[in-house]
């Protein structure tokens, strides 16, 4: 293809009265899983291209996002992206942007050819993600610590706006939660008791330098999150029957903000990934795509 | 030659954060996409005023500034206009990242208003004085930088303000200010525009904030000794009225910059950038230089570092000086 000159993806203006998307042909917990195979498939394939990238936090996440935009939990419209009763999702660890535009493709915010644009010149599909460039992206991200006082922010709007009905789901890393923004952020949701706010930590245990437990070793997090008044689910996070009950639990809390500490395994599917944390910030190799690809053939 | 025989005569009004305070209460009655997010100290920025009319747009998220400016975006975002206020040295260098990423990078309409900023402040000392606000808000891709001079052009500065498409960085003070302006229609405030105070000839003095007032002084003592000033307030750093400085530059080839600030990357820095790309010329420069200040009283401390109309007389008088020996 031709030189990518400043692309900017738009699409029309939302209308003022909003809707939401009618939950129709939810696929179930085993077809949710196939969908997260092909988007593992596609996070490999645009990194290993892109000769880099964050492959392995995008894998232990991608099992909760196919699950949040797939199974009718997230409303939104990706003809209407600017819809403002749209629920929003905000990727804090903007390094796993190939999660976010791997399911933003799959649910046709824009034309899945732009993912082999990852990274290059032009593509609107940056390193990290780039809200004004690209429908879909409600933030950008790539500084961590910070996407949670964003979707703060968001959530306040809806309930001092006159009081709409959206939701707001943030999703961190758990490296990130060294941020000292976040626990602003944490004191903050529920002192006022912002309820329509959930935090997911990608708990995968493993960031840039070393593993979690020699960098700075916070654990236990839920306990913590408990101690700061919020509601916590704590699941395995590739595990897609117990992420649709923790979705169904925390949108039923009130009064509190929520958080689902999901157990997740860095580079989630691909055997020799996930034997090897070094892979953060590296891609596959063009040599080793195949048999990574082979891992996850239906 | 004296091209005006108007005499300043200084008077105190109202401090700048009290303006700003009542301004945003005023706008706040009709405009209700305005919300107001605090960090803890808006009986110090006077946007407690806003929340005593609003409790239900007006967020205290305690002492935690990068939280406060990242809830600002996202409510920006979400389509709130948001003022964001704190001390201006912890708004700008507690949550500059935020003012960076979450704020500059996606454009966000965000009005960041920084108080108790100069040295000005007096006996709190260095800690809570901002002297490089301006530098690093400058530093902001996309951001207006307005430093008003006195109550009535800070008025006009909010107003102008909430009817820019785009981030703002505000900078008001603690003291009271002297009056610049006597009313709203002799100061029609817009951003990226300066308003000449006095014409002259002879060199042109470029002053932002408290600094106004100083070289309006200084205006009256040049001409008492034959030096034809021409004062600019330039109240907006960024955008800069580049067409002012020109005219500026070229008809009277001299140029003192006065701001309460450090020497790098103020308004001083934006002036002599601007000069030496349209019309070079001579420029001096009244600042604090390069170095933290100290608890005293405002007009000591003033005085002690440099920011007096009689240091603006000297500048100019060197200014003019070096434009006469070519």
């Amino acid at each position: 293809m031709g030189t990518l000159r400043e692309q900017t993806v738009t699409t029309p203006a939302a209308p003022a009265t909003p809707t939401t998307t009618p939950a129709t042909g939810v696929p179930d917990a085993g077809e949710l899983a196939e969908i997260a195979r092909g988007l593992r498939r596609d996070i490999l394939t645009m990194t290993t291209r892109a000769g880099s990238g964050h492959p392995s936090s995008s894998m232990s996440a991608i099992d909760i996002v196919t699950a949040l935009y797939c199974a009718g939990i997230l409303r939104h419209d990706p003809k209407q992206p600017q819809l403002p009763d749209r629920d929003r999702f905000i990727l804090s660890k903007g390094h796993a942007s190939p999660a976010l535009y791997a399911i933003l493709a799959q649910q046709g915010y824009f034309d899945r050819g732009l993912l082999d644009t990852l990274r290059q010149l032009g593509s609107p599909l940056e390193g990290h993600p780039n809200m004004r460039r690209l429908p879909g992206v409600e933030a950008s991200t790539g500084s961590l610590g910070q996407g949670l006082s964003i979707g703060l922010g968001h959530a306040l709007h809806a309930r001092n706006g006159g009081g709409r009905p959206y939701r707001v789901y943030v999703m961190t890393g758990d490296g990130e939660m060294d941020e000292g923004q976040i626990w602003e952020a944490i004191m903050a949701g529920a002192f006022h008791r912002v309820d329509n706010l959930t935090l997911i930590v990608d708990h995968n245990q493993a960031q840039q330098s070393n593993l979690l437990e020699r960098v700075l070793d916070y654990r236990p997090l839920a306990e913590k999150l408990r101690a700061f008044r919020w509601h916590v689910e704590e699941i395995d996070g590739h595990d897609m029957p117990a992420i649709l009950a923790a979705f169904d639990r925390v949108r039923a809390v009130s009064g509190q903000p929520q958080a689902i500490v999901a157990h997740t395994v860095k580079g989630k599917g691909v055997s020799f990934v996930e034997a090897d944390w070094t892979y953060h910030g590296r891609a596959v190799t063009k040599e080793d795509l195949p048999r990574a690809l082979a891992e996850l053939a239906g | 030659m004296v091209a005006t025989s108007e005499r300043y005569e200084l008077k105190l009004g109202k401090a700048t954060r009290d303006a700003f305070g009542e301004a945003l209460r005023e706008i706040g009655k009709t405009d209700e996409r305005i919300v107001v997010v605090d960090g803890d100290v808006s009986n110090s920025t006077r946007t407690e005023w806003f929340g005593q009319d609003h409790p239900d747009r007006f967020f205290n998220l305690g002492i935690a500034e990068s939280n406060m400016v990242g809830v600002a975006a996202g409510l920006a975002a979400s389509g709130a206009v948001p003022v964001v206020a704190s001390f201006a040295c912890f708004l700008l260098c507690n949550a500059y990242d935020q003012l960076r990423m979450s704020v500059a990078f996606p454009h966000l309409n965000v009005k960041a208003v920084g108080s108790h900023a100069g040295i000005s402040i007096g006996e709190d000392g260095p800690s809570q004085m901002a002297i490089e606000d301006v530098s690093l808000a400058c530093s902001l891709p996309g951001f207006a930088v307005l430093v008003p001079a006195d109550e009535v052009a800070t008025r006009a500065a909010v107003k102008a303000m909430m009817a820019h498409d785009g981030p703002v960085y505000l900078r008001v003070g603690r003291p009271k200010a002297p009056v610049v302006y006597e009313t709203e229609a002799e100061c029609a405030f817009q951003v990226g525009q300066a308003n000449q105070r006095r014409d002259g000839s002879d060199l042109t003095i470029v002053a932002n904030g408290l600094m106004v007032a100083a070289a309006l002084q200084a205006h009256d003592v040049l001409a008492e000794r034959g030096i034809s000033a021409r004062v600019l307030d330039m109240a907006s750093v960024k955008p800069l009225d580049e067409a002012a400085l020109e005219r500026a530059a070229r008809e009277t080839g001299a140029i003192v910059v006065a701001e309460e600030h450090l020497a790098h990357g103020g308004l001083g820095s934006v002036v002599a950038m601007g000069v030496a790309r349209l019309h070079p010329c001579p420029v001096g420069f009244v600042n604090v230089g390069d170095t933290f200040a100290e608890s005293g009283p405002g007009d000591e401390l003033m005085e002690k570092y440099g920011l007096t109309s009689g240091d603006v007389v000297r500048a100019a008088e060197q200014v003019v000086a070096r434009k006469r020996a070519g």
